[in-house]
């Protein structure tokens, strides 16, 4: 499959941007942190988002989506990166539908896959409990009780959990933290008894919360996929994730630059102006070049997890590896290219160097995925 | 694509029942590298077999026409071919300046009566080129060359050396860059003219290198008599053809790094680091780097692949090669830095029969020339910051 996008893609890209750049420009977030907005998102511009087909794009035809894979979702992702748009996208229209199609039975897949296509059901993923990502760690108890199970334990950065209608957990319900068997998925309402949600305002005014379960009662119908055999799905939802996740940072990165070279285009010191300078010329081409290579690297990534997902484990290490630090090296970049400017919160740069701190961290930094790559080559 | 899983079929029983296992294995000495010519001769039986085989298939250069003695493939099947290749180890048949460099530019500006003379001359590797550009005064500004060529009815006379001339002691003939107007500027007055190595007035001197080897020599040229006709392009607009060719020189430099077959680094490592009892390499520090190194050893790939993808679809910019250079031989910089650090004094020895005459010493001081030929990678940064990110100034 050529390494370019096909024309429907650009199609896509061309009216996501469009949208994205006329109702949610880097504005709409300052809007959304300096009013405290409760929501943290736009609910009238996540409607036009289902009305666009986004909102169900990974959602099959039959479930009222639109049949999309993983390179599309990554355009959207790509888009939202650009103006770091908070959007229920990521949690709900990707995380949320891949648990679901890959873990949901018919009767899952059939409740929860229309709602999401048509905007009315928010969706969240609960893994990480400790400060570094590390997805086998999970310790949530998962106690059996009667025909079903009691949840026991906290949840930390789950990406809109505050807002969310729908509750996918990771817990333990066999073997010992660290242990591939013994995992289990858990469709949780939020609203259940003993489910204490503190959302935590974060660095980059995005959504997350910390999630306390004391005890939640959930039935046998709520288990997503294979009781104590949920490894392999949570891998291949987090893959999915960490996809979507490497194409907002190629978005961001690429935001970021551009704005950083027309700045070098105009800002003129000496005499001059800046970007005639060797010493920015030839940092912002290094930048210019790693942004490409990453973003080669990210399209290959989202092809093999359409191509086939379980497989999709070494590239996707690659994408997310290299998005973490091209994002880490553009934001910077860009800071200090803008000199002063770069540090007022009245310009939009320092909100890039915010989220990309996120996305480097979320479902595992660079040298998380350097490692996983290591240990798959056995070394 | 029905087609293209079909020609992939026939393509991988074809590689299956043709390619010699000796062939399948990496390329550890200078000599398994067959670069054709007319003094040359094969190391072994399955080299030449190898060889004879894809040419007469026409796949020693599978994307240029069949009339040329190429396969005739498109990208796409230029693609899968590169692929299977790839997927069963098997070593490039014919390694050759002419097809790399040179043919490229004939096939943009050579005659029809050029393109007859040499393509199928390099396709059959009957002729070995070499590549006359630097000068002793002219390196990054490679536009400020002297050597003479002086008109005298149908021909030229050239006078004047080249240097660090790849292998200009092996080949048969030349592509080089001469001055035909002094009088023009700098980039106005340069031709782009082919000849005969073994004509009256060529002499070559290998230049010793810090590695030991002597891939590179001075080319001294003494009153050479060179027709006219051997002129590629328009007189005086030789830079067209120079700057063409470069970006394919970048681009074929740019792959050295490819190293997607064969074991990886932290493997190799492991040989002489040791591993520890959880199979993780015995220096922490060490098995960081190179997992960070093949991270971008890979991304890397994906962007080789998606630059060819890109030109095919009309989107590439002719500028792109030299962000790849760039990378691509820093990138095989810091892969040799961290063999050099994984074999420790084991990597150090010069001279053994145990170390295959200092193979990876050796090796690593040849990767500190990448940065250098075809354009330094401060050049290469240049080129991109002004053709592609249009940044203001000189």
């Amino acid at each position: 499959m050529p390494l370019v996008l096909t024309e429907e893609q650009s199609m896509l890209r061309d009216s996501a941007r469009g949208l994205i750049s006329d109702k949610a420009p880097v504005a709409h977030l300052r809007q959304l942190r300096d009013s405290r907005d409760a929501d943290g998102f736009s609910r009238a511009l996540w409607k036009t988002f289902a009305e666009m087909g986004f909102a169900g794009l990974l959602v099959p035809e039959k479930f009222g989506g639109s049949g999309l894979g993983n390179v599309e979702a990554g355009v959207l992702m790509e888009e939202i990166g650009r103006t770091l748009m908070p959007s229920p996208f990521f949690a709900t229209a990707v995380l949320g539908t891949s648990a679901l199609l890959r873990g949901g039975n018919a009767t899952q897949q059939s409740a929860y896959l229309p709602k999401i296509a048509d905007g009315s059901l928010l969706a969240a993923l609960a893994v990480d409990e400790h400060a570094k990502h590390r997805p086998l760690q999970v310790s949530l108890q998962a106690v059996r009780s009667g025909n079903g199970f009691r949840l026991i334990g906290t949840k930390t950065f789950v990406v809109d959990g505050h807002i969310a209608d729908l509750l996918i957990v990771a817990a333990r319900s066999a073997g010992s933290a660290g242990e591939r068997n013994g995992l289990t998925l858990f469709l949780v309402d939020p609203k259940s008894k003993g489910i204490a949600i503190e959302r935590t305002a974060m660095v980059d005014s995005h959504n997350a919360a910390r999630i306390t379960f004391d005890n939640v009662e959930v039935t046998a119908d709520s288990v997503l996929g294979e009781i104590d055999q949920g490894a392999d799905l949570l891998e291949g939802v987090l893959n999915i994730g960490r996809g979507a996740v490497a194409s907002e940072m190629i978005g961001l990165s690429e935001e970021v630059f551009g704005r950083t070279v027309t700045y070098l285009k105009e800002r003129k010191q000496f005499g001059k102006l800046i970007g005639e300078f060797q010493a920015l010329q030839h940092r912002a081409a290094q930048l210019y070049i790693d942004i490409e290579i990453t973003r080669a690297a990210v399209l290959k990534a989202l092809q093999a997890l359409d191509q086939d997902a379980g497989k999709a484990g070494a590239a996707v290490a690659v994408a997310k590896a290299r998005a973490g630090t091209t994002a880490t090296l553009a934001v910077q970049e860009g800071v200090q290219m803008h000199g002063g400017m770069g540090m007022t919160d009245q310009f939009d740069i320092g909100f890039f160097m915010k989220r990309a701190r996120v996305c480097q961290e979320l479902f595992g930094d660079s040298n998380y995925h350097a490692d996983q790559l290591a240990r798959g080559r056995g070394y | 694509m029905p087609d293209l899983d079909q020609f992939r079929r026939e393509t991988r029983a074809w590689l299956e029942a043709n390619c010699p296992p000796e062939m399948r294995k990496p390329v550890m000495r200078d000599e398994d590298v067959f670069w054709g010519g007319r003094n040359t001769t094969f190391v072994s039986e399955a080299q030449k077999v190898w060889f004879e085989r894809m040419r007469d298939k026409g796949w020693t250069v599978p994307d240029w026409p069949k009339q040329y003695g190429g396969g005739g493939l498109d990208g796409a099947e230029a693609k899968v071919l590169r692929e299977e290749m790839a997927a069963i180890g098997a070593r490039p048949p014919l390694s050759s300046f002419g097809i790399w460099m040179l043919g490229p530019a004939l096939l943009k500006y050579g005659t029809d009566a050029q393109k007859a003379e040499h393509l199928p001359k390099i396709t059959a590797g009957l002729i070995r080129w070499c590549q006359g550009y630097s000068e002793p005064n002219a390196g990054s500004d490679l536009a400020s060359l002297q050597t003479r060529a002086e008109s005298d009815g149908d021909d030229f006379i050239i006078n004047g050396q080249k240097i660090w001339t790849s292998y200009a002691n092996y080949a048969d003939w030349i592509f080089c860059l001469v001055r035909t107007d002094p009088t023009a500027k700098k980039h106005d007055g340069i031709s782009f003219i082919l000849f005969d190595m073994t004509s009256k007035g060529v002499s070559t001197k290998p230049i010793l290198l810090i590695s030991g080897k002597s891939p590179f020599c001075e080319t001294f040229f003494d009153n050479v008599r060179v027709p006219k006709s051997h002129v590629v392009g328009t007189v005086n607009r030789g830079w067209d053809v120079a700057k063409y060719l470069l970006q394919h020189e970048r681009a074929m430099i740019s792959g050295l790094g490819d190293r997607s077959v064969g074991r990886p680094l932290g493997q190799i490592a492991a040989d002489s680091v040791g591993s520890d009892a959880q199979g993780r390499l015995d220096d922490a520090m060490l098995r960081g780097q190179i997992a960070a190194f093949e991270v971008d050893e890979a991304a890397l790939a994906c962007a080789a692949e998606r630059a060819i993808d890109l030109a095919k679809a009309g989107q590439g910019h002719p500028a792109f090669s030299s962000a790849m250079k760039y990378y691509g031989t820093e990138l095989n910089k810091r892969r040799y830095e961290i063999l050099m650090s994984a074999g420790g004094a084991d990597a150090l020895e010069w001279e053994s029969e145990r170390s295959k005459q200092g193979a990876r010493p050796r090796a690593w001081l040849r990767t500190k020339a990448n940065s250098i030929e075809g354009g330094t990678s401060e050049v290469m940064l240049g080129i991109v910051a002004k053709r592609i990110l249009d940044l203001p100034g000189a």
